[in-house]
């Protein structure tokens, strides 16, 4: 307000004054949809969680619905082995997922920068799963690892593994079965993101280095490396989201069996609500999850420096 | 090996200025990678990528019962069925509904919302900043009970409205950054030409700047329409009735029966890939420069 006024004083050029003529509502006007939305569809639902993990909320047990202040929570941190259980899935799950990703990803990056003959070709072909969705993902995966007409059987012509064995139901296999179908659609993501900033990495730099002798090896660590950082930081973290809060993928490839082995926290939180309805343990469970996640938020706010300078 | 002449790539660039002219066995090693080490490991990756590719077409392909590893003879039946028996007919054009309607509403309130971002400083603003950030991180599969209660309250469930809105809403933060980074790009001096010229805002937006943002514009309309039609726990969700469903739900229903039938499967897959490949195939030259311009630099 205060700027406002200085603004006022002074006798503004015409076309200053054309520019501030709008009503100042203009900007609040035209965020007014936005706001609305996600004030009614995000906003409100996160809160009435946060409401809910303080009650006894089950429909099907009614008679014991009401208040029930920390009960929840309690329950979650002491008495409740498959909060543990899926916690440390999830923390598995997105670990593997995002550092093989980001490994292969940058990898696949570095080349197809260099220029070859059937580039164009090359990255359209690489980066073309990236397009698919979690469902379609699985149901190609359940396809390929199917027992009796999967690519096991084949692979069992060969010599590899043994017939009539389906790798998502066994726990010994299921863990690197679904970490392979996410990869094949995740790697491209990394991929196309390390890819469009390494475009934009001066040629004169490598040309520097390369006159003061550096090997290749040395020229990756000293200039791309750095180079890319930001972008890193920025789909790792994304991507680490992303991954925590995926729910298609392994719902529909393994329902988050064989036997729980592959039960993400927030897959566990959707049965808890859908398939048990006890929506105030699934709140409680949702409101934890949230502050994992918020801690990430702020992990994610401090390294990339989002939101810092507001031009 | 060394010498770059016999490499069959385009012309190397030629150098701005040219330098004293250097041995060739140090000349830019960086675009003097031996080649086997760019074809080796992409081709391996390719397979990688392919395989899967090629089961869905196999299964989609051939004959029920067949083994074979071509498909031949083949046939068209397992697409028939799922279109017709499957109704994938219907959740196709249920699908086709939610994503143009989630790509208008979200592109329409994306730009207002992004123009707001880049060309007005106010007093909410970083603020409102911060919570599209944080928007991020809220999973939408966690608000599913709330977000039911409040589409029954509405009187939306098992419309495809619920459908539009949810997905509006969690596609909004992302498109309406990209897009505000879009417009910041474009010289704020051209729109206050085309208001001395006599225009006003509105108008000055639409002639002046909208041509402008149209990579953008591209690219949050078409991730808008792809994750949309891509997304599964929504439909899921608030649809109930089987005439309401949409394509994923549908895949899902083929996974989940009790004998999987692969070859609809595969077909009903393939349907499901059909406009997505179409909309990346239109968009393909947009997307890095989207992604770089838009996301990456945020």
């Amino acid at each position: 307000m205060a700027q406002a006024a200085a603004v006022a004083k002074q006798p503004a050029p015409p076309r200053r004054r054309r520019a501030s003529a709008t009503p100042r509502r203009l900007p609040y006007l035209l965020i007014a949809p936005a706001a609305l939305l996600m004030l009614g569809f995000i906003a409100y639902p996160v809160i009435s969680v946060f409401y809910y993990s303080l009650q006894h909320f089950n429909p099907t047990k009614p008679w014991r619905n009401g208040f029930a202040g920390l009960d929840n929570f309690r329950q979650i941190f002491t008495d409740d082995p498959q909060f543990w259980d899926t916690l440390t899935f999830s923390a598995k799950w997105v670990f593997v997922e995002v550092g093989l990703q980001l490994l292969f990803g940058l990898a696949l990056a570095l080349i197809v920068n260099q220029t070859f003959v059937g580039r164009a070709l090359g990255r359209a072909l690489v980066f073309s799963p990236w397009a698919v969705s979690g469902v379609l993902t699985s149901a190609i995966w359940v396809l390929l690892y199917n027992s009796q007409t999967g690519i096991t059987r084949y692979l069992a012509d060969l010599g590899i593994g043994s017939y009539g064995t389906s790798w998502l139901s066994d726990t010994s296999t299921v863990f690197p079965a679904v970490v392979v179908a996410d990869l094949w659609r995740g790697v491209p993501f990394f991929a196309i993101l390390i890819l469009a900033d390494l475009q934009s990495v001066s040629k004169d730099l490598y040309e520097a280095a390369e006159v003061d002798g550096a090997s290749r090896l040395k020229q990756f660590w000293h200039i791309t490396l750095p180079h890319l950082k930001d972008a890193i930081i920025l789909s790792t973290l994304l991507r680490a989201v992303w991954e925590f809060n995926n729910v298609d993928l392994l719902y529909t490839l393994t329902g988050g069996g064989p036997a729980g082995e592959t039960t993400t926290l927030p897959l566990y939180i959707a049965n808890t609500s859908v398939e048990s309805h006890n929506f105030g343990y699934a709140s409680a469970l949702t409101t934890v999850a949230f502050v994992i996640l918020l801690f990430c938020s702020m992990v994610y706010l401090r390294l990339s420096k989002f939101g810092g300078e507001s031009k | 090996m060394t010498t770059t002449e016999a490499t069959e790539t385009a012309p190397a660039p030629v150098r701005a200025t040219p330098g004293p002219p250097r041995p060739t066995k140090n000349r830019r090693a960086w675009d003097e990678v031996p080649r086997w080490q760019i074809y080796l490991p992409l081709s391996i990756y390719l397979v990688f990528t392919l395989i899967p590719f090629y089961w869905i077409l196999l299964f989609a392909l051939r004959p029920a019962g067949s083994t074979s590893l071509v498909p031949w003879p083949i046939t068209f039946d397992h697409f028939e069925k799922v279109w017709t028996e499957r109704e994938f007919g219907t959740y196709f054009e249920n699908s086709v509904y939610v994503g143009i309607a989630t790509l208008l509403v979200t592109t329409l309130v994306a730009l207002a919302g992004g123009y707001a971002l880049a060309r007005f400083d106010f007093k909410i603003k970083n603020g409102f900043m911060l919570a599209l950030l944080c928007s991020q991180f809220v999973p939408g599969a966690l608000l599913l009970v709330p977000l039911f209660e409040i589409f029954a309250e509405l009187k939306l469930i098992n419309s495809l409205v619920s459908v539009i809105i949810a997905e509006t809403v969690f596609q909004l933060p992302l498109s309406m950054i990209l897009i505000s980074n879009f417009i910041k790009n474009v010289p704020y001096s051209l729109e206050e030409a085309a208001w001395v010229d006599g225009c006003n805002r509105l108008t000055a937006f639409r002639i002046v700047v909208l041509p402008l943002l149209r990579p953008g514009i591209i690219a949050v309309g078409s991730f808008a329409f792809v994750h949309s039609w891509n997304h599964f726990l929504f439909a899921l969700m608030f649809l109930n009735n089987q005439d309401k469903q949409t394509i994923p739900v549908g895949l899902n229903t083929l996974m989940s029966a009790d004998s999987v039938d692969l070859g609809a499967l595969a077909a009903g897959g393939i349907i499901a890939a059909v406009p997505v490949v179409i909309v990346f195939a239109f968009i393909q030259k947009w997307l890095i420069t989207g992604f770089s311009a838009g996301a990456v630099k945020g």
